[in-house]
């Protein structure tokens, strides 16, 4: 791994890698509370990250109070971003970042752009506003041929949304993620046959209201419990076979449905994008893929925040927007020597709780009421969510009743700061505890 | 008289409230009530879909130097329209230079709904 240290590049006191929905709003607070030399460096040729293919609405009525679309959103970012004079770089790639032994630089971040070439800068702050990734298909084992017509669901969403060009006319949809949910109703509404979603798990991992908008509005079947098993065609796609799974998801014999289509669309989940921020040596956590943050989304590399879909996979860029403005005025903070060194509360979870972000609270004189945002491992009806002291038997802290919580949808939970302050335990622990009589996982 | 109950999922926003109406078949106006709604727009939201349930449109539309643009209904439309609806946004030629809320198509099939852009472009 080649190092690219360089004590007389340029300073600059904010530096924000990405230009979507969470570069934006993170450099806008950043702005808002003083910071003015900062620049958001973007690999692609616009701003505005995956929203701009992302033509449906549903975006922003948390944010904005009115449903906008992704390029709308996007739009009113960028605006915010221009009014307030914020240097943006588009088509500049970042390709390393590497911490700094230097009083008051966090870190050398290099990237590569076509007008300034290779160049470094060494900046005071970092925000990592990344975004995420679709996981590839060679991720996936699936016996038969690779013929053409079998593509990402982002993928297609580009070529149909960006490109106006459809991949197929007969589709197939493995996976149900909002991006599989979503382009079920786009591919049909440009005239496609969508056969079936199909999904290996008992559940969606999509939203409930894209379930009715985009499935149950087109007639299209939801197969639960089902995944592809077989690959058919030479040159180009001919059908695919579609088998139900048993408990442990392995197909069962016999099972197997025969699917015509010259398209099979894969959504079987996003990675975010953290080469960078491996590079840089940063913690990371193994669950969400993205770095382990404090309240702050300060990393383990002082004055390197990290935002948005990096951080973890949200599905609605609202919190990812609520997300990075915390993150920006945390960087704000950092410069001027505000976020001190405190003590630290690490959070585990029970495995019903899958993860939390963040994944440790520092707490100091200053500290104020936290939001753990987590997400369950399955679908749990009639819970209380609970944050308690050390372990499972220690003294609940914060606790909160649902009706039902899903891994489609991010929940939160807020630990008040006087908790925070009066606890000596070292690590809490957030859980989803069942009631005494049957809820079941329905 | 008929009295059941059916349950919805609101679209309005991301949250997907689980709604359960109660409607009587013998009302010119069924639904005698709603409940589970986080807000007063799963109530209109309910009431639209057991009477004509309607749908915003996101779509794009051909441009003339061969691309497309991002468009949208500006207001919901019956969503038995959405097909139809579709046919005419993709017989438009829109202008190759636009900025978000231009007007591609007025008075979508006369429902009084707009065919608005919805991204800038060139
Ligand atoms: C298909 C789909 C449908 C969705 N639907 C909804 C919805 O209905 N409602 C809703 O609220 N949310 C929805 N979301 C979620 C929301 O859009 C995302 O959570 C949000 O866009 C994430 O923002 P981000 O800034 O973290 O990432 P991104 O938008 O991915 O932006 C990351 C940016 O970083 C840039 N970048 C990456 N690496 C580098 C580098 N090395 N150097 C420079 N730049 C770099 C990328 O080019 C990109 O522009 C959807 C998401 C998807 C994918």
């Amino acid at each position: 791994m080649q190092n690219y240290v360089d004590k007389t590049a340029p300073y600059t006191a904010l530096v924000v890698i990405g230009g979507g929905p969470a570069g934006m709003a993170a450099a806008v607070a950043a702005y808002d509370d003083g910071v003015r030399d900062m620049v958001i460096l973007e690999r692609d040729l616009n701003a505005g990250g995956i929203l701009r293919q992302c033509i449906h609405n549903g975006f922003g009525l948390h944010r904005f109070g009115e449903e906008l679309t992704g390029p709308e959103y996007a739009d009113r970012y960028h605006k915010m971003v221009v009014e307030r004079g914020i240097a943006i770089k588009t088509g500049a790639t970042v390709l390393d970042v590497t911490p700094s032994d230097e009083e008051g630089v966090a870190a050398y971040v290099t990237a590569i752009s076509e007008a300034e070439g290779m160049f470094t800068l060494r900046a005071g702050a970092v925000v990592l506003a990344m975004g995420c990734r679709e996981r590839s298909k060679g991720a996936l084992n699936i016996a038969g041929t690779r013929p053409a017509g079998i593509y990402s669901a982002g993928t297609a969403q580009r070529f149909v949304n960006m490109e106006g060009y459809m991949p197929g006319r007969k589709v197939v949809i493995l996976g149900s993620g909002d991006i599989g949910l979503i382009m079920a109703r786009r591919m049909t509404l440009e005239g496609a046959e969508v056969k079936a979603v199909c999904e290996l798990m008992p559940y969606s991992g999509g939203l409930a209201r894209n379930i009715t908008q985009c499935l149950d509005d087109f007639g299209i079947p939801l197969m639960l419990s089902h995944t592809v098993t077989q690959i058919h065609g030479k040159e180009r796609l001919t059908g695919v076979t579609v088998s139900k799974v048993d408990e442990k998801r392995r197909p069962i014999p016999g099972s197997e449905i025969y699917f015509e289509c010259d398209t099979l669309l894969l959504s079987v989940g996003l990675i975010p994008e953290n080469e960078l921020t491996r590079g840089a040596n940063i913690g990371m956590d193994g669950i969400t893929g993205g770095a382990t943050v404090d309240q702050y989304r300060q990393t383990s590399l002082k004055g390197v925040f990290a935002c948005g879909n990096v951080l973890h996979v949200h599905d609605l860029v609202d919190y990812v927007s609520e997300e990075a403005a915390l993150a920006g005025s945390s960087a704000a903070a950092h410069l001027r020597g505000e976020l001190t060194e405190g003590r630290t509360i690490t959070l585990k979870t029970d495995g019903k709780v899958r993860y939390t972000v963040p994944q440790a609270v520092t707490v100091t004189e200053n500290t104020a009421d936290v939001t753990v945002y987590f997400r369950p491992s399955d679908i749990y009806r009639d819970v209380t969510v609970t944050v308690r002291e050390g372990g499972v038997d220690g003294n609940v802290i914060s606790k909160k009743k649902r009706i039902k919580v899903a891994p489609g949808e991010m929940e939160t939970i807020t630990i008040k700061a006087a908790d925070l302050n009066a606890t000596t335990a070292d690590t809490l622990l957030v859980s989803i505890e069942e009631s005494a009589k049957k809820g079941g996982n329905a | 008289m008929a009295i059941t109950t059916k349950n919805l999922t609101c679209i309005v926003c991301p949250r997907g409230c689980t709604l359960t109406v109660t409607l009587n078949s013998d009302l010119e106006n069924p639904v005698v009530s709603v409940e589970g709604q986080g807000c007063k727009r799963g109530v209109d939201y309910a009431t639209a879909e057991c009477t004509h349930p309607t749908r915003v449109l996101t779509t794009t539309a051909p441009t003339v130097d061969g691309g497309v643009v991002p468009c949208k209904t500006d207001r919901a439309i019956p969503r038995e329209l959405l097909f139809e609806a579709m046919k005419a946004v993709n017989t438009l030629s829109a202008p190759a230079v636009v900025r978000i809320g231009d007007v591609l198509l007025e008075n979508l099939l006369g429902t009084g709904a707009n065919i608005v852009a919805t991204a800038n472009r060139g």
